[in-house]
């Protein structure tokens, strides 16, 4: 394992490097592409946190709860609010800020407030021949160039291997409330999610779980000032009576921790199989289900996230047809993987831009990914 | 400011590549006759002017891609336009280039209130393509200054901001797939109505590059729905450092107004004098606008007025109605048709950390004193995007030369305390040669091969974003 203690030891690291590196941050994300291993994980700590600025600064492999507990101290935080896969996967190891970033992972309030590239201000990282680029920068409009850090976010490290970022950080809330709503079939819950964050009430949460115990459970998270919070369920639940009774639950502990269930795809935690993430226009998501042929799914997003679980070796994507979205399988044997892509195929015109891309930001085909 | 020089065999073949271009999109989509290219001479950067070699206007994404496979095949430079609002010389032409404007293709192709998505053709303008979904609810959230006049395909091209992004984000985080045409004709679908790539955020690269990766036709855009109420409420201070300092405190305090305006003195007289919103006459005003239902907006007001007071304000005053809340805004967004009335001004638009205001303020008010040039100050304060307007004499012979170096500075500074030459606006020509300043040349390096892979002879868009001496071995 490579274990670069600074930027300047990782670039000669792969400036270096003569076969395949799999980069990684914390290592909890499963699958690792084969190659000689180097971690991030030596490029550790919070370079800057100016919380009137809603600025954070942070090399690639500080561990998230660093800085979760870092920005909890100024009430602030991630909103983003990236999945921990430990559960879900398997895995040991600590998420890194770089791990996040590099795979563009973001939470349930991902609809309301972006992605975590949306929260992107900028970045340092090492190219495929050892370059050190640096791209956006620390502060929150910024259109000084190309945005190759949007680029870099979510690219798996196929184009060069992260070793800082910048990122836009918000304020904490002082509680959160959920309205839940039971036994609506999928199409009725995308429906009722629809509705409600077309409402002004600015709904942070919106998912649907047909298999919950008790039965199906649509849910609706509320966050922000109390007085605020109790209004806004109540205003949402008399706006969105049509679709049924809706329950308030407002212990706001039970409530976060719920949702860092949710976030983390609790429903599918000790369950065997293929586990499968569609991104999917919302309106389309429950026909989507429909045809998948799945042992479980789980809504997030307003149904625009949809978590398939799947016998092994499941061919989803042929069952899924077209539709408007992409699957990316999650959790797989390696041999499942290779027979059915990690990633949604690209038509051939974006697959040779993709290409074109990796070709110049890393010629040698150093970075596997 | 220098431009490369015409390439004599495109200028040769003039009659050549208009025949080829009218044969494909009909004598109604091109313009040749040099009175009426004139009228494409120049953005809103009036400063520099070149009449291009022709105009296309088609009205389809299949004639965009008829038009740029001709250029293509005849090695002629493409300046795609928008409304041809760029500040930064975005789609100023060259002699030798074809401008392909969009105002034609401004169709909304679908309005979807479930998805809380628009899909329009990218010529259609910024506030109407709120207009097209207001009476539902719903509304487009970035909103630059030049809303009413400005097209999509160019907030797509400059990753356009505007004063609620604080809350709200910019275009990047607005917008959620594209129809692009690439140079040679190739049509392009990226994303859609579903959030995040599932492979490359190419949708990421694609916005803000200043129309240099392709011609984007389509966009499907995120509308949200419009908030129960707004309010602003404006407080005066007769420091910068005391309205900086609220500012940061509003910030840390956790609360998040969708809009932090400030004003400096100049500005302020000169708004009081061109729209009379009553401002009082202070050194610092700031306006600040909070959303939600009548009680939310009246719990943050409280939290925010508290603060406000802590800092020993001149004046402070929440509007009480509507009426008086239009009056609050109405001299801030007057802002720059103000200071046009009494002086030839150029705007600024670079970023600082908010932190670094009052430092900026100062050390551009010094900058004022030795190049003798006045300067107002409007900004986004809650994001730190500053728009300096240094005031000139375009009759001046040197005034307009000194007005651009006294920028470059400010710019520079800008970037010392570790902001960016840009905020909104976009590079264009206008900062193009002050890229190094911000980067290093590994750092240039690696944005133009993203325009290596996508626009491989460097036609489109010339002689914008990238010093002329960096990109010099690739430009055709």
């Amino acid at each position: 394992m490579i274990r670069p203690g600074s930027e300047a030891e990782l670039a000669e690291a792969v400036r270096d490097a003569t076969g395949p590196v799999s980069v990684r941050g914390g290592g909890t994300r499963g699958l690792l592409p084969e190659g000689t291993p180097l971690t991030t994980s030596g490029l550790s700590g919070i370079v800057l946190h100016d919380p009137a600025a809603l600025t954070l600064v942070a090399r690639a492999g500080t561990p998230v709860e660093e800085i979760d507990a870092a920005l909890a101290k100024a009430n602030q935080r991630l909103a983003f609010e990236p999945m921990d896969h430990r559960a879900l996967l398997g895995t040991t190891g600590t998420p890194t800020i770089g791990g996040v970033i590099a795979a563009n992972v973001s939470g349930p309030r991902r609809m309301q407030v972006g992605a975590a590239r949306d929260h992107l201000l900028g970045m340092r990282f090492v190219d495929g021949q050892g370059v050190i680029v640096k791209n956006g920068g620390r502060v929150m409009k910024n259109v000084t160039g190309y945005d190759l850090a949007r680029l870099l976010a979510g690219s798996r490290g196929a184009l060069g291997v992260i070793t800082e970022v910048a990122l836009k950080v918000l304020p904490g809330t002082e509680t959160a409330a959920n309205l839940v709503i039971r036994g609506l079939d999928d199409a009725a819950a995308v429906r009722a999610m629809s509705d409600a964050l077309g409402t002004p009430f600015e709904v942070s949460g919106a998912a649907h779980d047909p298999h919950a115990t008790g039965g199906p459970r649509t849910e609706l998270r509320i966050e922000g000032f109390g007085a605020s919070v109790a209004y806004r369920c109540r205003a949402l639940a008399e706006r969105l009576k049509a679709h049924g009774p809706w329950e308030t639950e407002t212990d706001r502990d039970a409530v976060r921790a719920h949702w860092r269930g949710l976030r983390d795809v609790a429903p599918f935690h000790g369950q065997t199989g293929d586990i499968w993430r569609v991104s999917v226009r919302p309106s389309e998501a429950a026909a989507v289900v429909a045809r998948a042929d799945a042992t479980q799914a789980f809504y997030d997003w307003g149904g625009g996230l949809v978590w398939l679980r799947t016998s092994e070796g499941h061919d989803l994507r042929a069952k899924l047809g077209r539709y408007d979205g992409h699957a990316t399988l999650v959790r797989a044997t390696p041999e499942t993987h290779a027979a059915r892509q990690t990633l949604q195929p690209e038509p051939p015109a974006l697959q040779s831009l993709t290409r074109g891309l990796r070709a110049k930001f890393d010629p040698r085909g150093i970075l596997a990914a | 400011m220098q431009m490369p020089s015409p390439d004599a065999r495109v200028m040769a073949k003039k009659a050549q590549v208009v025949a080829r271009l009218s044969k494909a999109l009909g004598d109604r989509g091109v313009i040749h006759d040099p009175a009426e290219t004139r009228a494409y001479e120049c953005d809103a950067l009036t400063a520099y002017r070149c009449p291009p070699l022709c105009v296309v206007l088609p009205t389809t994404t299949e004639e965009v891609s008829a038009a740029l496979r001709i250029c293509h095949e005849e090695n002629v430079p493409v300046v795609p336009r928008g409304s041809g609002t760029s500040l930064a010389g975005g789609a100023l032409p060259t002699a030798d280039s074809v401008i392909l404007g969009v105002s034609r293709m401004n169709r909304v192709l679908e309005t979807d209130t479930a998805d809380r998505i628009i899909r329009v053709q990218t010529g259609r303008t910024n506030l109407s393509v709120t207009g097209a979904v207001e009476e539902l609810g719903f509304f487009y959230a970035p909103d630059p200054s030049s809303q009413l006049a400005c097209a999509i395909a160019g907030n797509i091209a400059m990753n356009s901001g505007g004063a609620h992004c604080l809350k709200y984000g910019v275009t990047t985080n607005n917008l959620l797939g594209v129809t692009m045409v690439q140079m040679d004709g190739t049509v392009l679908e990226i994303g859609g109505a579903h959030m995040d790539a599932g492979g490359l955020d190419l949708l990421g690269v694609i916005c803000g590059s200043e129309g240099q990766l392709g011609v984007v036709t389509e966009a499907t855009l995120r509308i949200l729905p419009k908030p129960e109420g707004a309010l602003p409420v404006l407080m005066g201070y007769d420091s910068a450092e005391a309205a900086g300092a609220c500012v940061a405190d509003i910030i840390e305090a956790g609360v998040l107004p969708v809009a932090i305006e400030y004003m400096d003195r100049p500005c302020i007289r000169a708004c009081e004098a061109f729209a009379h919103a009553g401002y009082p006459d202070c050194e610092a005003l700031l306006i600040v606008e909070v959303e939600g239902s009548a009680d939310e907006i009246n719990h943050q007001l409280e939290t925010i007025l508290k603060i406000a007071r802590d800092h020993d304000p001149v004046e402070i005053r929440a509007a009480q109605d509507a009426d008086e809340a239009a009056r609050i805004w109405l001299g801030r967004k007057s802002a720059f048709g103000a200071m046009g009335q009494i002086n030839d001004y150029m705007c600024l638009d670079g970023t600082i950390p908010v932190s670094a205001l009052p430092e900026v303020l100062k050390r551009i008010g010094e900058l004022s004193d030795s190049y003798g040039l006045g300067v107002a100050n409007v900004f986004h304060a809650g994001d730190g995007n500053m728009h300096p307007l240094i005031l000139f004499d375009a009759n001046k012979a040197g005034d307009l030369e000194k007005c651009e170096e006294m920028g470059a500075d400010i710019l520079r500074l800008c970037v010392e305390v570790g902001g960016c030459l840009t905020g909104e606006h976009g590079v264009g020509v206008e900062k193009r040669d002050l890229m190094t300043v911000q980067f290093e040349p590994q750092d240039l390096e690696a944005q133009m091969k993203v325009k290596d892979v996508f626009d491989p002879k460097w036609l489109l868009n010339p002689a914008k974003v990238f010093p002329l001496a960096a990109s010099e071995g690739r430009r055709a």
